[in-house]
């Protein structure tokens, strides 16, 4: 094409390079005030959004610690006046309501999640149109709808109805997470397992499912999170009750209703317990929140 | 083992020139484009290629070759430093660019990608852009706003690419809207209109059928002289045909992958300089 030598003047890719080169060196200066500019904006939009986050963690914090002493763990709440009051009954109480929410919801959760991740037909779209209406669903309701159907059906107040509404609060929360870590599994493993002969049920159980472990992970525990603080579904079916009990058909305390019931008596002394409970409530969130990433980044990494 | 009395060694001997300028033609003061000296890569500690050391001179083609894994994709992200994005690498060693170091304190990365173009192993327009604002990405991106010289680059980088004829008409539909082959020379004519000193091509046919592959191979070879090139491939048929000189990559016992041979292309795949790579395009591994 053209010679060896050339003048760089003549050549119009080399001018017009030139040119190029010069506009851009011009403009860096401009171009990285742009790109601070925008990062900064980032940056402070960040910070403010922060605020509340860390003002509430520290003042729940320094209001909650004072009252974390051996007695906060391992007693029952006394009536006021009574020294020594903790909330073991509401740790136990919230153990085994959230645990079995857990049980009930996951599998409903996990599978409906499947369900719409895999189908696209009018069902699926109704589903999770209900799954989102769910999610906006005030608690409160929820709570109401717990004591219409199970306590007063059953006919009395019980840990099982405090479940029951639970359950209907994590359950839209790990549908919708399952559909979307099902979702993110490459269409290409599903075609690899289509086109081995498998039938659809078995690449779902044996690829599609194993592949989104790490997000079925995080939604379970996210939706963990979301169910430990709930109060208003609560207090509609579990009733509260100020002594022990790990039997969930009777009526039971846990953390939320707990906070509830102190932070409104007239005592420094419960108020105090109240704080602990929320500070309690408030770390065990936090931990399922980061221990949720923690470990599906894990999964993730080992998977490499 | 008898010679026959051709090779290019004993045509060397008899015209005395080194039997690299019989190979490549090439007067002793070729320019560089691009050199490497002891180009390491590593991620998280471990190194993926290690110690690679060769020039790319302006007005040819270099091919990497090597098996998968040996580092090819890694090297050549390191020469317009796209390995900056990912958390877990580094680069040691020198790259330059003409006079300018690559990994300088000086070097700005946004001008250096400029100067340094990409075209990827799958085609990858803007999809939300014209094919018109495909070609002229990178100009904005780098502050051109002058039309005439957005709508010279645009035209330039197009017929370059060998696609202006079929899209000059619709120069403002989506470029999603191409076929494979299509698209990515659209990909090409979006890294040309920067008009960048050298181009790093990875791959760049693995995705299309043989027609579009052989419409790009050919105009690797149409855009020789306006620009370097560096391309990633793994065939060996593909790098006989458009590159003028070969780097040869094969990964030790730990994985890591290392220059083994670098050599003008019509040598190193006629009597490479090293029995690995005798081997490796033989077939006779990797
Ligand atoms: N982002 C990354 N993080 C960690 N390791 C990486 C990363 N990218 C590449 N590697 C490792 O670097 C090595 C070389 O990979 P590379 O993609 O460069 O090979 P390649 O020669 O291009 O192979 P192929 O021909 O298959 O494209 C591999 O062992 C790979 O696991
Ligand atoms: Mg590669």
């Amino acid at each position: 094409m053209s010679s060896i030598s050339f003048d760089s003047s003549l050549d119009p890719i080399l001018s017009r390079r030139a040119a190029i080169q010069k506009i851009a060196a011009s403009s860096i200066a401009r171009r990285k005030v742009y790109s601070k500019v925008a990062i900064s904006v980032c940056l402070l939009c960040l910070v403010v959004a922060l605020i509340p986050l860390v003002a509430i963690i520290t003042y729940v914090a320094a209001k909650g610690i004072p009252a974390w002493n051996a007695d906060f763990f391992t007693q029952v709440t006394k009536p006021e006046g009574i020294p020594n009051g903790g909330v073991w009954n509401a740790i136990v109480g919230s153990l085994i309501i959230d645990g079995i929410a857990v049980a009930a919801s996951v599998p409903f959760g996990i599978l409906g999640g499947l369900f719409l991740a895999e189908s696209d037909g009018p069902a699926a779209a109704a589903v999770r149109f209900s799954a989102d209406i769910l999610t906006g669903v005030p608690s409160i309701t929820i709570g109401i709808f717990g004591y219409i159907v199970w306590v007063k059906t059953v006919g009395s107040y019980s840990g099982f109805a405090g479940a029951f509404a639970i359950a209907i609060i994590m359950l839209p929360v790990i549908m919708r997470a399952a559909e979307t870590a099902i979702r993110g599994v490459p269409v290409t493993l599903r075609e690899a397992g289509l086109s081995l002969g498998a039938r659809r049920s078995t690449v779902a159980r044996r690829v599609v499912l194993p592949a989104a472990l790490p997000g079925l992970l995080t939604g379970v525990l996210l939706a963990v999170a979301r169910g430990a603080g709930e109060t208003a579904p609560l207090l509609f079916t579990i009733f509260g009750n100020q002594f022990f009990q790990a039997n969930p058909t009777k009526a039971m305390e846990a953390l939320p209703q707990a906070i509830y019931t102190y932070s409104s008596q007239p005592y420094n002394d419960l108020i105090q317990i109240a704080w602990g409970a929320a500070l309690l409530l408030m770390v065990v969130i936090l931990v399922l929140n980061v221990g949720s990433r923690l470990m599906a980044a894990r999964l993730r990494r080992e998977r490499r | 083992m008898t010679e026959p009395l051709t090779t290019p060694a004993h045509i060397a001997q008899s015209i005395g020139l080194t039997t690299e300028e019989v190979f490549v033609g090439h007067h002793a003061g070729a320019a560089k484009a691009m050199r490497l000296e002891n180009v390491t890569v590593t991620f998280g500690g471990r190194a993926a290629v290690r110690g690679v050391t060769f020039d790319a001179y302006q007005r040819e083609v270099t091919a990497l070759i090597g098996p998968s894994g040996s580092g090819k994709t890694t090297l050549l992200r390191a020469l317009n430093r796209m390995h900056d994005t990912v958390r877990s690498a580094a680069v040691t060693g020198t790259v330059m660019l003409g006079d300018t170091d690559v990994y300088g304190r000086s070097t700005d990365p946004t001008l250096l990608r400029s100067r340094v173009g990409m075209v990827f192993q799958r085609p990858n327009p803007f999809p939300t852009m014209s094919i018109y604002e495909n070609a002229v990405a990178g100009l904005r991106f780098n502050g051109v706003r002058k039309k005439s010289l957005l709508d010279e680059a645009a035209e330039s980088s197009l017929v370059a690419a060998a696609l202006w004829d079929s899209v000059r008409d619709r120069l403002k539909v989506h470029a999603s809207t191409l076929s494979g082959g299509e698209q990515q020379r659209l990909c090409i004519a979006r890294a040309l209109a920067v008009e960048p000193e050298v181009l790093l091509m990875d791959e760049p046919t693995s995705a299309l059928d043989p027609i579009a592959t052989k419409r790009i191979e050919e105009l690797i070879g149409e855009l020789k002289d306006r620009v370097t090139i560096i391309i990633v491939t793994h065939n060996m048929q593909q790098a006989m045909r458009v590159s003028d000189r070969c780097a040869f990559l094969l990964m030790g016992e730990d994985r890591t992958g290392e220059l083994i041979e670098f050599n003008s292309t019509s040598k190193l795949f006629s009597e490479p300089d090293d029995p690995r790579t005798l081997d490796y395009i033989n077939g006779r591994f990797g």
